[in-house]
């Protein structure tokens, strides 16, 4: 803190740090409150540690599974999954979504069949996924790509539209071609949007390797809850579970970082 | 020879509802270095003449010429600076400054080298790895004319480049944008929908009509042979009567 500032400054200053550790102190304690609960109510018999499990049953299921090296295997399988079926999706999406705005023609032929593709719940087409690729890594990534790859034509196009046309009309008074107008004009201001589209990504993709991995996988977090729950061992379930939360989290927080690199020094 | 001409020059657009004319009979010549303002009503097809000379729309008739030959398509013959500066947001000013050269392929050592220094030249010395947003709109303006300039264009077209900008930042950019114009001596055709602009800056006025716009009259500002900056240029005793005669002619057109 400053020393010239006034007295009245630094107590506004103090108010406001105050309030955020508030803030922050409420947070954590909430959770290691549900945690407390969970733990005591499991272990008086309030409710059934059996379906319910507790949180150091959990542990010491993660952990057994970490000695065993299985965690690695299994966490390593889902995040791997998940990088692949993004990086592909969104990449195939971005592809797509150039090729509907090069051509309007190929873009309002195609309208109706991407609202549609886009309304149908992607994961009633995981059986047909297993059927074709088998139950292999490839059926997993072609679920997690399909989860995407709509959403990111969608927004990406849209953003491609929303240029500002007068950004695109300077490009072509200096007699810019179609392919300099994409690559100078209308790439770069669809940054932000591109950061966004990976923002919605990496749940989507999460969510489309767990099912992948629920309906075609001997290996990954989701496979691990499937199995877990079919010999009901809850804690292995909710162990799982608990590790999905913290991938998405990190998965998340790796997008916020790039979003930060990216956009620092423009305008949004 | 005429930098610009433009004979019997048409321009029709086409939509649903049917076919508007735009501009009609369009009869213009442009000589090296002078300075021309087209001033009308809005919507009087004044921003639709400069995309013809820029070759961004092609006319329905007639014919637009520059330096005596056929317009196909944008060329390097002229720059065009819009009514906002439209710089890019995720470029520095140097490479805002650039974006010209870059699309004409010519970006070469002797060229960034010259636009560094029209950077230096006009103000902006040091802001090169700056962003757009961290500049005044008057700095930004500056920029977006250093981009016009490094294609070395010989016609600038200028539409309403100052209405984005504050009235007193509009005069005071207003004064440098014209001192550096006839500093690299330019033929500029400028539009405008402000009198008192028009008669502050330029050689010739040009009143429009309505849609169909055509070419209603043109005054000559005498004054303009004295040199004098556009602010002297509003203290001129001839200015209040070059600028009534014009808003008459305008004013007739809106009743």
């Amino acid at each position: 803190m400053r020393n010239d500032y006034s007295p009245e400054h630094r107590a506004y200053l103090r108010r406001i740090k105050i309030r955020q550790a508030v803030i922050r102190a409420a947070q954590v304690l909430l959770l290691v409150g549900i945690f407390a609960l969970w733990e005591i109510a499991a272990r008086q018999g309030w409710i059934n540690a059996f379906i319910f499990s507790h949180p150091s049953r959990i542990w010491a299921a993660a952990t057994r599974l970490a000695g065993q090296g299985e965690l690695w295997k299994h966490l390593g399988w889902t995040v791997g999954e998940t990088v692949i079926g993004f990086t592909l999706g969104t990449l195939l999406g971005i592809i797509i979504a150039v090729i509907l705005w090069w051509s309007d023609f190929v873009s309002r032929v195609l309208d109706p069949y991407i609202v549609v593709l886009e309304s149908i719940p992607k994961v009633a087409l995981g059986p047909i996924f297993v059927v074709w690729l088998g139950t292999t890594i490839t059926a997993v990534v072609a679920m997690t790509i399909s989860v995407s790859v709509i959403v990111t034509i969608m927004m990406m196009h849209n953003g491609f539209k929303e240029v500002d046309p007068n950004k695109i009309m300077l490009a072509r008074t200096f007699g810019a071609t179609k392919g300099q107008i994409l690559t100078k004009v209308i790439i770069p201001a669809s940054v932000p949007t591109m950061i966004a589209a990976l923002k919605v990504n990496v749940g989507l993709s999460l969510v489309g390797t767990i099912v992948g991995e629920f309906l075609a996988s001997k290996a990954g977090l989701g496979y691990l809850i499937i199995y877990g729950g079919q010999v009901f061992n809850m804690s292995l379930v909710m162990a799982s579970v608990l590790l999905l939360a913290v991938v998405s989290v990190i998965l998340y927080f790796l997008v916020a970082k790039l979003e930060e690199r990216v956009v620092r020094g423009r305008d949004h | 020879m005429a930098v610009v001409e433009l004979r019997g020059v048409e321009l029709k657009y086409h939509t649903l509802e049917g076919e508007v004319t735009a501009l009609k009979n369009i009869n213009l010549a442009v000589e090296p270095e002078e300075f021309l303002c087209i001033v009308g009503p809005s919507g009087c097809g004044k921003s639709t003449l400069l995309s013809l000379i820029a070759g961004l729309l092609k006319p329905t008739a007639g014919e637009v010429l520059l330096a005596g030959e056929p317009v196909h398509g944008p060329n390097s013959k002229v720059g065009y600076m819009l009514q906002q500066d439209y710089l890019y947001e995720w470029r520095t000013i140097l490479d805002n400054a650039l974006l010209g050269l870059e699309i004409k392929r010519k970006k070469t050592a002797a060229a960034v080298a010259e636009v560094k220094q029209m950077l230096q030249d006009y103000g902006l010395g040091g802001f090169e790895r700056y962003y757009p947003r961290q500049l005044s709109g008057g700095m930004r303006q500056r920029v977006a004319l250093i981009r016009t300039l490094a294609v070395q264009p010989m016609v600038l077209l200028l539409d309403e480049p100052f209405s984005a900008l504050d009235y007193q930042n509009r005069l005071a950019v207003g004064e440098e944008v014209v001192r550096i114009l006839r500093e690299r001596r330019k033929t500029v055709v400028m539009v405008t929908h402000d009198i008192a602009e028009a008669v502050s800056m330029a050689s010739r006025v040009i009143v429009m009509t309505p849609r169909p716009g055509t070419i209603k009259s043109e005054h000559h500002i005498a004054m303009c042979e004295d040199g004098l900056t556009p602010l002297q240029r509003r203290e001129h005793p001839s200015f209040r009567e070059y600028f009534t005669a014009i808003w008459k002619e305008l004013n007739t057109d809106a009743q």
